[in-house]
């Protein structure tokens, strides 16, 4: 259906869209890049309008050689790494859970969405005090109940914990695109390979794992976006310390806490440089999953 | 009016030339068919007629002016889908309404016309429904209910019976017709089903690769095939295409005879053979027969019940006016 | 599954799935219940599960304190505007790439995607400067337009793949009838993409609700929404726990109720469509 008329109309339609993301693509983007090769500390009276000093390389070299660039790295792979690890498990083992026959099936399903609409900095509060909390939390009154110490969560075992309050808000979208696609699953599939005598462990291992690919790589894609800016579960509940700074957050605080605009932007660019080379990963994979 | 005319017309997507250079003219108010195997090009044909596709060289005329740039809406033209292609939100009357709405008739005029196509395709008690809850020919009445209120050039069906079941097609076949009886208007019908071709068209051009391997009516086609294509394409079952020293005997490369062209002997047949599966319909009996030596199986086709069965030998008699002979190209040798 | 299932074994199954919902529930469930307990009932020892005196008196607290009102107002004028103007930006695009496919068609939506992963810290500053040069800061108008950005590759995505499911016929049925491009946007793609654009809609809303970078880190007063209304009780004052449970309770009622009732719709568009 495509004439040069509908082709060209396409391309009008197409683009209001494309334009808008590409300046809000393109313009931060070369705005950042400026700033990373120059000295930029408004608080020291840097500021566009009088000209900023190029500094080349330096503050790449000084954002690379800080202490703190490697392991905010390492801990935001790790939580990447982790919450994906943790709602993807979950989810294909309470998505298998949920496709079996019980009582009050809608019910389960509005308790297990639930968290996926709590906004992040409300569910970091929440956890933060309400069960983390050392003193007064719901933790710690269960560890005094058993007769443990209670656990200073956010200090003792912080990035775990954030892990989990990471997980616990997206375990509920893994969990229902993981249900659909279990739901779409032909169960005259899984009854032939009954037939053919395959055990419970088999039939998951070689029908229901494969057919769930494509959802997994959906979740994984769409988690990925969203995991890799997570900002507000940090600044609630650690503010970046005890081993939970991101490079999101190293970031923020180079820019925000202290002003120091060009050194963050090179800390920027490295950040585009990760999310790029995990884009391109996760495209690839997609691309093709995505054919069908 | 509605003289459709193709001058020069080819369709290449990419790189490949689905349609080579082909020249045609549909005569207003005749029911021409389009007819081949899938692949063919008959459908994109048809779309490129609609204005659905761009044409890649050449001209197309409507009634004598140039349609080539003019967009699907603006042709006068009509068009029934495949899938009837009906609006699944609306109701049978906005659905018929709406070329009319989109014309921008005022609404006396509207329902006037959308009663009209109703009463005439039977649809009157249905106008309130929605697609979803019609039968399959229903659906295809309201598409065609659609395509009539706007009093096109031409109408145009993309295999519009394919999705009925055997009983309804007939009946369907029978109406869209006795609507062009009716109308007298241009229809341009697109079918693989060459029975479809042979009750209902004027004018049958047979299609293979994007190339027109003939055009003329039913009988010219049925009766001269132009080459082994035709041949083998037109008349159920199949034309019977033997090669070999039988067809030499004829001074031809190939000989065509179709199944109710060669007649059951009790003995001393011009050919002989033993009868494969023997399909027995009470008023007709078709054979199907091994060991000619001439093809790998030939069709008959007898009158009547002949009690003959799987296994049974089998004598024939072609009749030798009812031969046609193709040359080595498989063009036929008159 | 057509197949019988012992009653014993429906009891485990029923069970396990609600403790498993319960224990995911419960932290909602306890923010809620502490929210209409005093201070001082809130952190007793052992837990108090049912037996306190309910009490609004928290409610009444953080209403003075802050005026939910304008927050929730904020809220919904950013995050509704943002989707609506994204998802009228959006439906040409995706009929663009759904019913006029091209080569590029799937390295532009590719591309679409990859603009979210941009780190949105990275762009931080600059995004403020051009805030301040057009006085967009802790304006709503400049934050629905951030958030419409932030949610447009969704929201074409997801619009794309309800698309691709309608008969492209369907739309050439219309050109046939006359319809301008417009008329067939207008009149049968989008009557017959509501369900999509539903979701689309609520998924999107639901995301530019919560989002909490942009808009704790463009706004002060005026423009402030619901993410920094409860911010503004991360700090030690938070120890508050039964203000601080009804000020949460506050925030994320809306958008709870919201998601409860079309839970059906939003299934599907969690989904993008990508899963059937």
């Amino acid at each position: 259906m495509a004439t040069k008329a509908s082709r060209s109309a396409a391309r009008t339609m197409m683009t209001p869209a494309v334009i808008l993301l590409l300046g809000w693509m393109l313009v931060p983007l070369i705005m950042t890049l400026w700033f990373s090769f120059t000295k930029y500390l408004p608080l020291r009276g840097d500021s566009i309008q009088r000209g900023l000093e190029w500094v080349g390389f330096a503050n790449y070299s000084r954002f690379l050689s800080s202490s703190a660039f490697w392991p905010s790295v390492q801990t935001t792979l790790i939580m990447v790494g982790g919450v994906l690890l943790i709602t993807v498990v979950l989810g294909v083992l309470l998505a298998m859970l949920l496709d079996q026959p019980m009582w009050g099936q809608g019910v389960v399903r509005i308790l297990i969405i639930a968290p996926f609409f709590v906004m992040p900095t409300v569910s970091a509060l929440v956890w933060k005090n309400m069960m983390m909390d050392p003193v007064n939390g719901i933790f710690a009154h269960l560890w005094r109940f058993f007769g443990a110490e209670p656990v200073a969560w956010l200090q003792d075992a912080s990035l775990s914990s954030v892990v989990t309050i990471v997980s616990w808000q997206w375990l509920p979208f893994a969990t229902l695109i993981l249900l659909t696609a279990i739901q779409s699953l032909d169960s005259e599939q899984l009854e032939a390979a009954e037939m053919d005598g395959a055990l419970v462990i088999k039939r998951f291992w070689f029908i229901v794992l494969p057919h769930l690919a494509r959802a997994i790589t959906i979740v994984i894609l769409i988690q990925t976006i969203f995991l890799l800016s997570i900002f507000a579960e940090i600044f609630v509940t650690t503010g970046g310390a005890f081993g939970t700074r991101t490079l999101t957050y190293l970031i923020f605080q180079r820019v925000i806490d202290s002003q120091n605009i060009g050194l963050g932007s090179a800390g920027g660019v490295y950040a585009i440089i990760l999310a790029n080379i995990v884009a391109i990963f996760l495209m690839r994979i997609v691309g093709k999953n995505l054919d069908a | 009016m509605g003289q459709i005319e193709l001058k020069q017309v080819t369709k290449s997507f990419g790189t490949t030339q689905v349609i080579p250079p082909l020249d045609l003219i549909i005569q207003d108010g005749e029911f021409t068919v389009f007819v081949g195997p899938s692949g063919c090009g008959k459908s994109t044909l048809l779309r490129l007629i609609a204005g659905l596709e761009d044409i890649t060289t050449g001209h197309i005329e409507i009634d004598g002016k140039g349609a080539t740039d003019v967009v699907p809406a603006k042709r006068g033209l009509a068009m029934v889908f495949q899938s009837y292609a009906l609006y699944p939100h609306m109701s049978v009357r906005k659905n018929i309404a709406f070329p009319l709405r989109m014309a921008k008739l005022d609404k006396a005029e509207i329902t006037k016309r959308v009663e009209g196509a109703a009463s005439v395709l039977n649809l009157t008690d249905y106008l309130d429904r929605r697609p979803g809850q019609l039968s399959g020919g229903q659906r295809q009445r309201v598409a065609i209910g659609r395509a009539i209120v706007r009093e096109p050039a031409a109408f145009l069906f993309d295999e519009p019976l394919s999705n009925l079941d055997a009983a309804l097609r007939v009946g369907m076949r029978l109406e869209i017709s006795e609507l062009h009886k009716r109308l007298e208007t241009t229809m341009v019908y697109v079918t693989h089903d060459q029975v479809e071709a042979m009750t209902m068209a004027d004018k049958i051009v047979v299609l293979n690769a994007g190339v027109i391997e003939q055009e003329g009516t039913p009988l010219e086609l049925y009766r001269s095939p132009r080459n082994t294509f035709v041949a083998g394409f037109i008349g159920s079952p199949k034309m019977n295409l033997i090669t070999g020293p039988e067809a030499e005997k004829q001074n031809a490369h190939t000989i065509g005879v179709r199944p109710e062209h060669i007649d059951v002997v009790e003995s001393g047949g011009q050919w002989q053979g033993t009868v494969g599966v023997a399909e027995h319909l009470g008023s007709d009996t078709f054979f199907h027969i091994h060991n000619t030596g001439l093809a790998e199986m030939l069709t008959v086709r007898a009158i009547g019940d002949v009690s003959l069965r799987h296994g049974d030998a089998i004598h024939l008699n072609p009749r030798a006016a009812e031969i046609h002979r193709f040359d080595a190209q498989g063009l036929r040798i008159s | 599954m057509a197949r019988n299932v012992t009653t014993q074994r429906k009891i485990i199954t029923t069970a396990a799935a609600w403790t498993i919902g319960l224990i995911i529930f419960f932290p909602i469930y306890w923010t809620i219940l502490t929210s209409f307990k005093t201070e001082a009932q809130a952190i007793n020892d052992p837990p108090l599960f049912f037996a306190f005196n309910w009490t609004l008196e928290n409610y009444a607290i953080v209403q003075e304190r802050s005026d939910y009102m304008k927050f929730l107002w904020n809220s919904v004028v950013i995050a509704g505007g943002s989707t609506i103007l994204g998802t009228l930006i959006a439906i040409p695009a995706a009929w663009s790439m759904a019913f006029v496919p091209s080569v590029r068609t799937k390295d532009i939506l590719l591309w679409m995607l990859s603009t979210k992963m941009l780190p949105a810290v990275g762009v931080l500053y600059p995004i403020s400067l051009v805030f301040v040069q057009f006085n967009l800061l802790d304006t709503r108008g400049g934050l629905m337009v951030v958030l419409m950005l932030i949610n447009l590759p969704i929201i074409v995505w997801m619009l794309y793949s309800y698309f691709k499911e309608i008969p492209g016929e369907i739309l050439e049925a219309a050109r046939m009838d006359g319809a301008t491009l417009k008329e067939e946007i207008l009149y049968v793609l989008t009557p017959m993409a509501i369900p999509g654009i539903a979701s689309t809609l609520l998924l999107n809303f639901i995301l530019a609700w919560n989002e909490a970078f942009w808009t704790l880190n463009l706004t002060a007063t005026n423009a402030a929404p619901l993410t920094a209304f409860i911010a503004s009780y991360s700090s030690p004052e938070g120890l508050f726990f039964a203000k601080l449970s009804a000020a949460s309770t506050m925030a994320i009622a809306p958008i709870l109720i919201l998601g409860w009732l079309s839970q059906k719709q939003l299934v599907r568009g969690l989904t993008f469509g990508a899963v059937k």
